[in-house]
């Protein structure tokens, strides 16, 4: 491909790329995030090529390998294009049907489509699963319609018009202006509006200025960025571009999360690519303006995604933050000014170059505009990325996209913001989903990630599990997050062993006050957040475990004890021959019976006990009932089944 | 540089542009605790003791003294309710490690912090960096460095750079707070370079 060197010659590359693609002509697009990948997306892949040769359509039929639309609990997932055909759990051998039924004959191949788990309904469409068609999906759903590592697949969607129109027809002013008018909040955590930061680092004196794009997305359970980086790198690139030229930068670089090894590869592709056609180096797209990037990758730091400690780690030092002022708009990467955004902050510009930020601006809540991704985790039936628009409600997300809580059990909490959120309870389901609301909740943001927890989940130890991550990840520089979290960690430790003592709560809201008033940088300020909210809503169970020695969600291993149900127990030796510890008694026909000074707690019987028979049962902050003497274990059958 | 005047614990202290909050108030001769400052060093804003009360337009926050800039009319108070009791909760996170250093036993008594509220982990280093940002910065050595990463961050001499530089060196003994850094040092030579050592190590 010839550079491209002006708008016009853009526009005609894209009629030449549209021209030789037959729109009538089926398209198998295949998830090759790598969510489908570990679910076997790439032999679903090499299946569908070989049998479309097998049966001579290689000429009427394109296979994409594209990125993730997001719904990851169903991977591998195919759209089969231009009817938009939804087949889900695609197993290589279900490929040469899918090629004789649907591509040959235009026949569904009904046993792969979405079933409604309430209605029994089938949909054939995308548009049609529940999961999707309560989202709104202005970014996210290019994803599936473009091979990231094809810069042709981007630019066929429209891609780079916007940074046409930024380039030609647009003065830095009028950019500036359109994103300020599009309220945009950067997608990182902090929710800092995107224009103030931009003007900032614009107004900064200095010739050399930075762009950053912060890809080192840490939140355990938390992917949005990933899906981006892996499924539509050109659509951050743009938007990097575009903030370029409009702050006046010459330099910009990717700092990647160092586990992210296809998003480096295919964002790799994508610049390699846009260099040859143009869109970014010297003279881009004619029109004087240069810029170059630069990929880094993290070395597997959480503190790194900390807009100092990640300009820090750059600039080769340790990822430590340092203190703001000065922001790295002032002085940021080798004391120049800096403006960093998250990836998905950068993926909303071309958006609103193209619709206009009043466009953009026109959805959310009064502080919150736009649509924001979310990874949905947890105990959901439906685990994936759903793009929603700022002000629905968390219900609204759990329920009609998420399909609820598998497994007939009860939502407890969903955790957002990452490990430094918080946990919000079900009388607040009904919160809509924005910056300030999440905050106002006791949670925030964060990232994006949400973790579904239900009536099994026991929040003393969400709350021990996200201060333990957080220990862990403190970088170790100032006194109230190394120190604190250290000590939070060890009261809550004892807390969920049921050791804990009289005043511990007092003494972890010490730590949290200090941690929160004192702490250099925004973790951890942030980070006693998964103690705080946990006993804002759940204050119950943390007396419960304190006082009364007792987990009522009858989780953690020190304070449950397992019993056998004498009038229950079948004595079908199961749970007998799964304990790893020869800690049940019995025999055939023989009533079993924990020996509780040998059992760990280990919970294995309570799984294999079959649920018809639901013989074991988990006790916790009472006695267990003394084992019935040996004369009356001998089992007698109440019925007929065996 | 213009003057900028301030407002400390209620006395009217004059400082220049630029200067910060704590600079201006020991130039006033009142007195901020810090254990991770010096005034050879870059401030590193690590220990946190040094946070005072920062009021400007009616609003109160907290601010890090070594690293906040003066500001005109701002008004600071180094003593209220709130800072005390966070000086307080940090020295008894720094005596859990370091019971024994009489600069923190002595803010201790100011603070009334107790040494047993928290559960000890006597490693006695309290990562105030003054050693190595000082070898770093003054001395331009590097003989001594932190590895790890934060609960598990530990200060560690270079055996290459110490064997060559420390003994004549040793210039950072002194601003150790718990005097753990000597303790480390003694190490390194025992395991490191025996033929210094007075106690020649097997190895």
């Amino acid at each position: 491909m010839a550079r491209i060197n002006s708008p016009e010659k853009l526009e005609k590359a894209r009629q030449e790329i549209l021209s030789r693609r037959k729109p009538d002509a089926p398209c198998i697009s295949i998830c090759a995030g790598a969510g489908c990948l570990a679910f076997g997306a790439s032999e679903v892949i090499d299946a569908f090529k070989a049998e479309v040769e097998k049966q001579g359509l290689t000429v009427d039929v394109d296979i994409k390998k594209t990125g993730c639309p997001g719904f990851c609990e169903r991977g591998p997932v195919v759209v089969i294009f231009p009817e938009e055909i939804c087949y889900l759990q695609v197993k290589p051998q279900d490929v040469p049907e899918i090629v004789s039924q649907t591509i040959k004959e235009k026949k569904i191949v009904e046993r792969l489509l979405y079933v409604d788990p309430t209605t029994d309904e089938k949909a054939i469409h995308e548009s049609d699963i529940p999961f999707y068609k309560n989202q709104q999906r202005n970014i996210i759903c290019d994803n599936i319609k473009i091979d990231s590592k094809i810069l042709d697949d981007y630019l066929a969607i429209g891609g780079y018009e916007a940074l046409s129109k930024v380039l030609f027809q647009m003065s830095a002013d009028d950019v500036l202006a359109e994103v300020k008018a599009s309220q945009l909040r950067g997608r990182g955590g902090a929710g800092f509006p995107v224009w103030r930061k931009w003007e900032g680092t614009r107004n900064s004196p200095g010739e050399i200025k930075y762009l950053v794009v912060n890809a080192d997305e840490g939140d355990p359970g938390a992917f949005m960025d990933r899906a981006l980086l892996e499924g539509n790198p050109h659509s951050i690139l743009e938007g990097l571009i575009i903030g370029a030229h409009t702050i006046g930068s010459n330099e910009g670089y990717f700092y990647v999360r160092q586990e992210y090894p296809l998003a480096m590869e295919n964002l790799g592709i994508a610049i390699r690519q846009a260099k040859e056609y143009g869109l970014l180096g010297k003279d881009i797209l004619g029109s004087g303006f240069d810029f170059n990037v630069e990929v880094h990758r993290g070395a597997g730091a959480f503190v790194c995604g900390e807009e100092t400690a990640l300009l820090r780690s750059l600039e080769g030092k340790p990822g430590e933050p340092t203190p703001r002022p000065p922001y790295p708009a002032v002085k940021g990467l080798w004391e120049k000014p800096t403006n960093i955004n998250n990836v998905e902050t950068w993926a909303n510009i071309p958006l609103i170059i193209n619709k206009g930020g009043a466009a953009f601006a026109s959805t959310g809540t009064e502080g919150s505009k736009g649509t924001k991704i979310f990874s949905l985790v947890g105990k959901i039936t439906n685990t994936g990325l759903v793009e929603v628009p700022m002000g629905i409600t968390l219900n609204d997300i759990i329920y009609k996209i998420g399909g609820g809580i598998p497994g007939g059990k009860k939502f407890k909490a969903v955790q957002t913001g990452g490990p430094s959120g918080g946990c919000i309870p079900a009388e607040q389901l009904n919160l809509e989903v924005g910056f300030d609301e999440l905050t106002k909740a006791g949670s925030m943001m964060g990232s994006g990630g949400m973790i579904v927890l239900d009536e099994d989940t026991c929040m003393v130890d969400v709350a021990r599990y996200f201060i333990d991550f957080l220990t862990e990840e403190s970088c170790g520089k100032c006194v109230p997050c190394r120190e604190g979290l250290r000590q939070m960690h060890t009261i809550l430790t004892r807390i969920t062993r049921g050791e804990g003592r009289e005043g511990d709560i007092e003494l972890l809201e010490v730590l949290a006050e200090t941690a929160k008033e004192a702490s250099l940088c925004a973790l951890g300020k942030s980070a006693p957040n998964p103690f705080l909210s946990t006993l804002r809503y759940f204050r119950d169970e943390y007396d419960a475990h304190i006082k009364e020695k007792r987990c009522p969600a009858l989780s953690c291993k020190e304070l449950i004890s397992y019993y056998i149900e004498p009038d229950k127990c079948q004595a079908c030796m199961i749970c007998l021959k799964k304990c790893p510890v020869d800690a049940i008694e019995g025999g055939k026909k023989k009533i079993h019976v924990i020996i509780q000074e040998k059992c760990t707690n280990c919970g294995e019987c309570f799984e294999a006990c079959p649920s018809k028979f639901g013989a074991i049962k988990k006790l916790s902050g009472e006695p267990v009932p003394p084992p019935i003497p040996e004369a009356e274990r001998t089992f007698v059958k109440k019925s007929k089944e065996k | 540089m213009s003057e900028v005047i301030l407002q400390i614990d209620g006395k009217e202290v004059s400082a220049t542009e630029g200067m910060t909050v704590l600079q201006a108030a020991r130039s006033a001769g009142i007195f901020i605790p810090t254990l991770c400052y010096h005034e050879k060093l870059e401030p590193f804003a690590g220990c946190r003791l040094c946070i005072v009360e920062a009021e400007a337009s009616g609003e109160s926050r907290l601010i890090v003294s070594c690293v906040s800039a003066v500001e005109k009319d701002l008004v600071i108070k180094t003593r209220s309710e709130r800072v005390d009791r966070i000086r307080k909760t940090l020295l008894e996170l720094l005596l859990a490690h370091a019971p024994d250093s009489p600069k923190l036993q002595d803010l201790a008594v100011e603070y009334g912090a107790d040494k047993n509220r928290f559960e000890k982990d006597a490693s006695f280093c309290v990562h105030c960096g003054l050693c190595v940002r000082y070898c770093a910065e003054v001395v331009k050595k590097n003989a001594v460095g932190f590895v790890g990463r934060g609960t598990k961050k530990e200060i560690c001499f270079v055996p290459e750079i110490a064997s060559v530089e420390c003994n004549d060196c040793k210039e950072c003994f002194p601003l150790c707070p718990t005097s753990y850094l000597q303790a480390a040092f003694v190490l390194t030579e025992a395991l490191a370079f025996p033929n210094t050592s007075s106690e020649p190590d097997s190895e």
